[in-house]
């Protein structure tokens, strides 16, 4: 995304952000709440419009190709949008229709998904039936069903034990490699953000900084050194 | 498995994997939520076994097209009582679509590669599926209570379901646009859905209408549930009411485009309701 701006009413949300990520990029998005990750997000979606910048996925432009930059996401959100009536499978279903999947099609992809992620044998349960951190893997392998380019995944782990959090973590991780996914990573859980990570810091929606770790910390300081350095810089 | 593997959709097989995923996600949701399923199939008994045996013997119809004779009340009212289940079913979908949207589950939705336009219309169309099952079986019971139209009513009268489900759908599409929160909803009970239903032709003929109030005929001729009612009356009984026809196609229209602007991302309310989640 380029130069990408975005205000509701008076109150400028993001300001003139530049973005890329990269097939295999695991880019960690750190910001405060209210930083406009969420924002952010409701563009490269499509959920608002931008009106002034440019957001190009995989060089489908969003607003000129919807169609074919949104079949290149996948999306986890920060609320959980599953339907908790239903059943994992049924979800699932549902998700592979919304993008023209075949019924055959998609029931091959869902096993390969949830075997992955362990949870093949709940495929029948109902949603309401799982635990907080089974539902936010229910989540991940939908956004991945129809084999997205790019992954998006919005304060994923919030509310989530620290068993979940690091199967999460991994899990997408590995994805990148494996996959060569390009995977932009929101959460203002300063720790997920590895030292291998490239990082990006949005703070009262600008770009503070956007780099491998090792590249925005200074000598002998921490990522969250080097992110309440950056922060309170620009508050001042 | 390599990534980006699936194009952006454009086949109408595609389309109708779409849709038909739709459909059965709005059917399991209803089937699930047994509430809402029985509330919608005793609703209009109620008003069917209760209130019109109370004014059997108070209101007379006389002949009056598309009747060939003099009718109970009760015969009278079965049209508008499944008119009234579809303007519940239409509103119960624009319900569950605020809720989806509070929930967040409206964003699966909306970020499907595929045209806005069609998300709306599959939805549209799921919800009008679920309201015609309803109406038959109304239809199926009503029968034990001697409304017992033509057989080749219960064919005819099935375009005309379908068209006033959609008008009454997206109107309720229209709602749900521009309803900014969960609780609002009981505003649209009080100021759309009973005021539709009793100012139309469902409960009384437009004619005794006429002569108990002017402007409330004039209103109740513009109340385009008067004509969803007539439309689906005319065909039960093996007749066809062409304005009624054409004025449900005008609201149809008018509420589709409406609806669209409503979820278009640079205009509608999900610009404007503004924020996030962070």
């Amino acid at each position: 995304m380029a130069q990408l701006s975005y205000a509701f009413g008076a109150r400028q949300v993001l300001h003139k952000v530049d973005l890329a990520v990269r097939p295999g990029d695991f880019s960690v998005l750190l910001g405060l709440n209210g930083a406009g990750k969420s924002t952010l997000f409701a563009l490269i979606t499509r959920l608002y419009s931008a009106r002034t910048g440019r957001i190009s996925v995989y060089g489908h432009d969003i607003e000129r190709e919807p169609l074919a930059a949104l079949a290149c996401l996948g999306v986890v959100f920060q609320q959980s949008t599953l339907d908790l009536d239903l059943t994992v499978e049924q979800n699932l279903f549902y998700h592979a229709a919304l993008h023209g999947m075949s019924r055959r099609a998609a029931r091959l992809r869902i096993e390969e998904e949830l075997s992955r992620i362990g949870l093949l044998d709940r495929k029948a349960d109902r949603v309401r039936a799982l635990s907080g951190g089974q539902k936010r893997r229910v989540e991940l392998a939908r956004a991945l069903l129809h084999a997205p380019s790019l992954l998006l995944l919005d304060e994923p782990t919030v509310g989530l034990d620290m068993e979940s959090r690091r199967f999460l973590l991994d899990h997408v991780r590995g994805l990148c490699r494996s996959r060569a996914l390009g995977v932009l990573w929101a959460t203002h859980l300063i720790d997920e953000a590895g030292e291998e990570s490239r990082v990006i810091v949005l703070h009262q929606g600008r770009i503070l900084a956007d780099g491998a770790a090792s590249d925005i910390t200074q000598a002998g300081e921490s990522i969250k050194g080097a992110f309440d350095r950056l922060t309170q810089k620009q508050a001042a | 498995m390599q990534t980006g593997t699936l194009a952006a959709p454009h086949t109408s097989l595609q389309y109708a994997r779409c849709l038909n995923g739709i459909i059965r996600r709005e059917a399991l949701r209803w089937l699930n939520q047994r509430g809402r399923f029985i509330s919608a199939l005793v609703r209009p008994l109620v008003w069917l076994v209760i209130f019109a045996a109370g004014f059997h013997f108070v209101l007379g119809v006389s002949i009056s097209p598309p009747y060939r004779t003099y009718i109970p009340y009760e015969v009278y009212i079965a049209p508008g009582l499944v008119g009234m289940i579809q303007l519940f079913n239409g509103m119960q979908s624009s319900l569950s679509m605020v809720y989806d949207r509070e929930m967040g589950s409206m964003r699966t939705l909306m970020v499907s590669p595929f045209p806005r336009w069609f998300l709306l219309a599959s939805k549209l169309l799921a919800g009008v599926a679920v309201s015609v099952v309803q109406a038959y079986i109304f239809f199926a019971i009503a029968w034990f209570w001697d409304i017992t139209p033509p057989l080749t009513g219960y064919i005819a009268v099935l375009p005309a379901l379908i068209l006033s489900g959609l008008m009454l759908g997206a109107l309720g599409l229209v709602l749900s646009s521009f309803i900014k929160q969960l609780e609002n909803f009981a505003g649209v009970m009080n100021f759309v859905i009973f005021p539709m239903f009793f100012t139309s032709s469902a409960l009384y003929p437009l004619w005794r209408m006429q002569q108990a109030s002017l402007p409330i005929y004039w209103i109740s001729q513009f109340n385009p549930f008067t004509h969803a009612v007539e439309l689906i009356r005319f065909a039960l009984y093996d007749s066809f009411n062409p304005i009624s026809a054409l004025v449900v196609c005008a609201y149809l229209g008018l509420f589709m485009g409406l609806a669209i602007i409503g979820y278009d991302p640079g205009r509608g309310l999900l610009a404007r309701r503004g924020g996030g989640g962070d």
